[in-house]
């Protein structure tokens, strides 16, 4: 054992034992509990850092456990396997100070962050796993840890959205379970390789090999809200904000989607994917998907309702990039998978600072809000700005490239659903800016807590304000060197054949 | 096929060896498991003020034989052992491969959980009759699992029976005493069926013991007539759709270790028996007859999910529940590979150790609310995290997802589907991982919710409550570190080479 297969198994366990130790802690044990749970958050960026580092400097990180014959639980670090893993670990560090905060005297805490730490050992699996079977085994175990933070309030509400959330994702799992065991028997392995590895596979196989693409989708589908599988989604903000940032931006959703992108990329391979034809109805999909999500969004007045649908709207342009199959496009579809986590995050953050400071949930009572919490609402105005893409904020970058992507690709028709979108996106989004900063505040707030001076806690104001900037800082130095830019660029170069 | 003798083999190799080792192997671990569960039933039976403690060191003592006979196996290979130096066809032996390790490693570490669990649950009075029972029972499975004589299965199966119905009669109240009536007239009726089997195949090849009929067996009408009967036997004890009706009844009347052992030893007991007929002896039945295997397995996958859904109480969801994953063992019979009877193997292993532990979970539940309506479980459920943490992690496994031991059986099964072409059966297991993620969420659900005590709830012991959550431990571990007993299956290899 030395530090290269030693490294992925400690990323994963600084958060595995830590959230098993939280169980055992009782609900006096404050203390205890926030600083467990910020060291083990610190240590595994540390242990990321590392892991980047070494991987820049040309280490190859790999962790194995035999689990069947030929098959065999891997972790790895690559290009793409980092890009999530930095996401989830960096906004897994935010989302922890503000549930510290959002939770401050609620019960049952302990069991939650538990669970929440689990939750992120899922997806740092899910990010590191080195074959399909791993991948499979972290998705389930994510779908298990989340369905307790849904139900966590334990009204009969929460249940039921429990509930809907375990029936989509089992039967999503199922499939992905049958897909995954019918792969290895036709293909005898499950590791991903950049370009797939089922090129090779006998042409009379390949309606097999399409039939199983479709069962993948469905079942990754489910997780990534792709229409007609997303109604869970819309139900699960029931749950405590940190949870939806953790749904919508960090885990669950991400899940689904980076699935979507290891099938595309490592199982099938772009080109051999393309050959069967396989691309396309993704992209139609994915662009059905984009604009049913903004339309539904349009008629939600609960704040959280809304952007739930703006969720299953933005997440399918990732998958919409990837399925645009050009190298552009696909490097539009991979920076929006950290630009939609750091803005979505964003926005969730504020209507849970609305929610707890002035028991605000409906848009129709933001009224004149922005004067009251100045900065809540400026890092709102910042994440809506960026979801409707406007530079120069991450999400302009993301619909730049998804753009060009589809002009070099000559998919004309991508750019209309794009500018569609864009419009559908301003058109629920601007109202609620208007109505926060213009109109007249009402003369009393649905149930107002004071915080002295300040708009609201600082454990609620501080992670909203830096996932704000971070939404900035994204756009404005997207040419930097070693930018997310350069990197999904790179990522991208690995899966086309040169 | 080569049987080295336990006693006596290359005694050259051996003086080598450290002397530890040299105790290992030589020591017939084959008989000391079958002699110590009895001597320890005996001896309880004898002096019942110290049973508990009896009971406790021979279920430690039963594990570390487990442990001498593998490395035995490891070492060796298959062991046969002629019982006083005489030896088929004339005398008993006793036979052991990787197959009937892995079930006496079960029953060895299913056993020490039960006794533990055991040892807090019951009062004074009931312990005296308890810890001989009990051990009787773990001495009838082991002689079970070693024998290799048709007759001898049918002596281990009656005392494994007749012990098994004196364990459910230990609960109070009429309604124990009628299922137990009940259980002992099917056992009794299931082992008659399964005599007379044996009869016909004694009559026609004048051998009881496995391998010899193995090597005898012809097609004729009294090999039909004898795999029919034995089969029928078999399937009564093993309660497969539709002769599943007395176990509901049964599992859930009795007390709570008592439950968890019949649901997680002896239904498998005379699976156990059937498949390993099934594959010396049957073979050359033929595939229709798989293939009804396969249909009745499905229809209880399907009926005991639905049924357990159906429940109102959780002892008999945790039964039907059994029904249920009883019958993806028999969807092994038409697949009839290699990788199929493995994932059998560790279906079987799996649910061996998670049905233990939810049974153990259930007990827990009633003894401290005095109740097991599912309804009002939210009550309950609050008080008690660490049973419910074991309840669902047992869930998991019994759902099929992973990380745990069902979910790597249900992927073995599922690519032997595949593989032979034959889809719907892989069908039949997503659909029972369906039910079953649907009854045991049922029961999760009540743990989430906020709900004010409503009378007193009576202190469960601690090491109830960890009984439960050790077992369910092992089973999220059976998932993880799952090349170690698919290795240990190999032994021998009782499945036959190939895929």
């Amino acid at each position: 054992m030395n530090w290269n297969t030693a490294l992925p198994l400690m990323v994963l366990g600084s958060s595995l034992l830590p959230g098993l130790m939280i169980f055992f802690l009782s609900e006096e044990h404050v203390v205890a509990r926030t600083s467990l749970n910020l060291a083990s958050a610190i240590l595994k960026i540390v242990l990321i850092g590392g892991m980047f580092w070494g991987m820049l400097h040309g280490h190859h990180y790999e962790s194995r456990l035999a689990l069947l014959p030929g098959l065999d639980l891997v972790l790895r670090a690559g290009p793409l396997s980092m890009l999530f893993v930095l996401l989830s670990a960096g906004l897994w560090l935010v989302t922890t100070v503000y549930a510290i905060g959002y939770l401050e005297e609620s019960p049952y805490r302990s069991r939650f962050f538990g669970f929440f730490s689990l939750c992120v050992t899922a997806t740092v699996g899910i990010a590191l796993a080195g074959n399909l079977m791993t991948f499979l085994v972290f998705y389930e175990l994510l779908t298990l840890c989340t369905y307790p933070l849904i139900v966590h309030r334990g009204t009969e509400v929460a249940r039921k959205a429990g509930r809907t959330y375990l029936i989509y994702t089992i039967f999503g799992g199922a499939l992905l379970l049958l897909s995954s065991v019918w792969l290895y028997t036709l293909a005898g392995t499950l590791e991903f390789t950049d370009r797939g590895f089922l090129s090779g596979l006998d042409t009379s196989l390949h309606p097999t090999l399409i039939l199983i693409f479709a069962l993948l989708i469905a079942g990754l589908g489910v997780k990534a809200a792709l229409f007609p599988l997303h109604g869970w989604l819309p139900l699960a903000m029931v749950a405590p904000a940190p949870v939806s940032a953790l749904l919508h931006a960090v885990a669950v959703v991400k899940a689904g989607a980076f699935g979507i992108v290891r099938v595309v990329y490592d199982v099938y391979g772009i080109e051999f994917a393309t050959d069967l034809g396989l691309t396309l109805p993704l992209a139609i999909l994915a662009s059905a998907t984009i604009i049913y999500g903004s339309l539904r969004a349009l008629f939600q007045d609960e704040l959280k309702r809304r952007l739930a649908f703006s969720t299953v709207s933005q997440v399918s342009y990732i998958v919409l990039g990837i399925a645009v199959a050009g190298p552009v496009a696909t490097i539009g579809g991979l920076i929006h998978l950290v630009h939609q986590g750091v803005q979505k995050i964003t926005l969730f953050f504020c209507a849970g600072n609305l929610a707890e400071t002035l028991g605000i949930h409906k848009i129709s009572e933001m009224n004149g809000v922005a004067w009251r919490m100045p900065w809540t609402m400026a890092a709102f105005t910042i994440g809506a700005f960026g979801m409707i893409g406007a530079p120069p904020l991450a999400g302009f970058f993301s619909k730049w490239y998804l753009a060009r992507g589809a002009l070099d690709a000559e998919q004309d028709w991508v750019i209309l659903i794009l500018a569609g979108s864009s419009i559908l996106n301003a058109a629920y989004f601007l109202p609620i800016l208007y109505i926060a900063w213009f109109k007249k505040p009402p003369d009393s707030w649905p149930a107002e807590r004071s915080f002295g001076r300040n708009e609201t806690s600082w454990a609620l104001l501080i992670p909203t304000v830096v996932t704000a900037m971070m939404t900035l800082a994204l756009g404005l130095l997207a040419s930097a060197p070693f930018s997310l830019l350069e990197w999904a660029s790179q990522i991208v170069n690995r899966g086309f054949a040169q | 096929m080569n049987f080295p003798t336990g006693a006596g083999t290359d005694h050259c190799k051996r003086m080598k060896l450290l002397p530890m080792e040299l105790i290992l192997g030589e020591v017939p671990w084959i008989v000391v498991l079958i002699i110590l569960p009895l001597t320890g039933g005996m001896a309880c039976f004898l002096f019942p003020t110290i049973s508990k403690s009896l009971g406790l060191l021979t279920s430690l003592a039963v594990i570390s034989c487990v442990w001498g006979l593998g490395w035995q196996l490891e070492e060796d290979g298959a062991q046969r052992y002629a019982i006083g130096g005489w030896g088929a066809p004339l005398g008993i032996d006793l036979y052991a491969d990787g197959l009937s390790l892995v079930m006496v490693a079960v029953a060895a570490l299913v056993g020490l959980g039960i006794s533990v669990y055991s040892s807090s649950y019951f009062r004074r009075d009931k312990a005296n009759h308890f810890w001989p029972l009990w051990l009787f029972l773990c001495g009838a499975l082991n002689a079970l699992f070693l024998s290799s004589d048709i007759f001898n299965l049918y002596v281990t199966l009656e005392l494994l029976g007749l012990t098994a119905v004196a364990l459910v009669a230990l609960a109070d109240g009429s309604e124990a005493l009628t299922s137990a009536m009940r259980y002992l007239l099917i056992n009794l009726m299931g082992s008659l069926f399964y005599l007379l089997g044996v009869a016909f195949l004694y009559h026609s090849f004048g051998s009881l013991d496995i391998a010899i009929l193995a090597q005898r067996v012809e097609p004729s009408p009294a090999v039909w007539a004898a795999v029919g009967l034995i089969s029928a036997g078999l399937l009564l004890k093993t309660a497969l759709f539709p002769m599943h009706f007395w176990l509901p009844a049964a599992h859930a009347s009795a007390p709570a270790p008592v439950s968890a052992l019949l649901s997680a030893l002896v239904v498998k007991a005379s699976f156990y028996i059937l498949l390993r007929m099934w594959l010396e002896i049957f073979p050359i039945v033929g595939i229709s007859f798989a293939q009804l295997l396969g249909l009745l397995g499905s229809a209880a996958v399907l009926w005991g999910g639905i049924q357990a859904l159906r429940q109102t109480r959780l002892k008999l969801l945790v039964a039907y529940s059994t029904v249920s994953q009883l019958g993806y063992l028999f969807l092994a019979f038409p697949l009839g590979m290699s990788i199929a009877w493995k994932g059998a193997l560790y279906m079987l292993l799996s649910h061996a150790v998670a049905k233990a532990a939810m049974f153990m979970a259930a007990g827990n539940i009633l003894a401290a609310g005095g109740h097991d309506r599912i309804a009002d479980l939210s009550s309950i459920t609050q008080r008690l995290p660490l049973t419910l943490t074991a309840f669902s992690l047992a869930g998991i496994s019994i759902m099929g997802l992973p990380p745990s031991g069902g979910f790597i059986a249900k992927w073995l099964l599922l690519e032997a589907s595949i593989q032979s072409g034959q889809w719907w059966w892989g069908a039949i297991l997503l659909l029972g991982g369906l039910l079953a993620a649907a009854y045991v969420f049922r029961v999760v659900s009540h743990v989430f919710t906020q709900a004010e005590a409503t009378h007193e709830a009576r202190e469960v012991p601690a090491r109830m409550e960890w009984t439960a959550l050790v077992l369910a431990l092992v089973v999220i571990f059976l998932g993880v570190f799952a090349s170690w007993p698919l290795a240990m299956m190999e032994i021998g290899s009782p499945f036959g080479g190939g895929s």
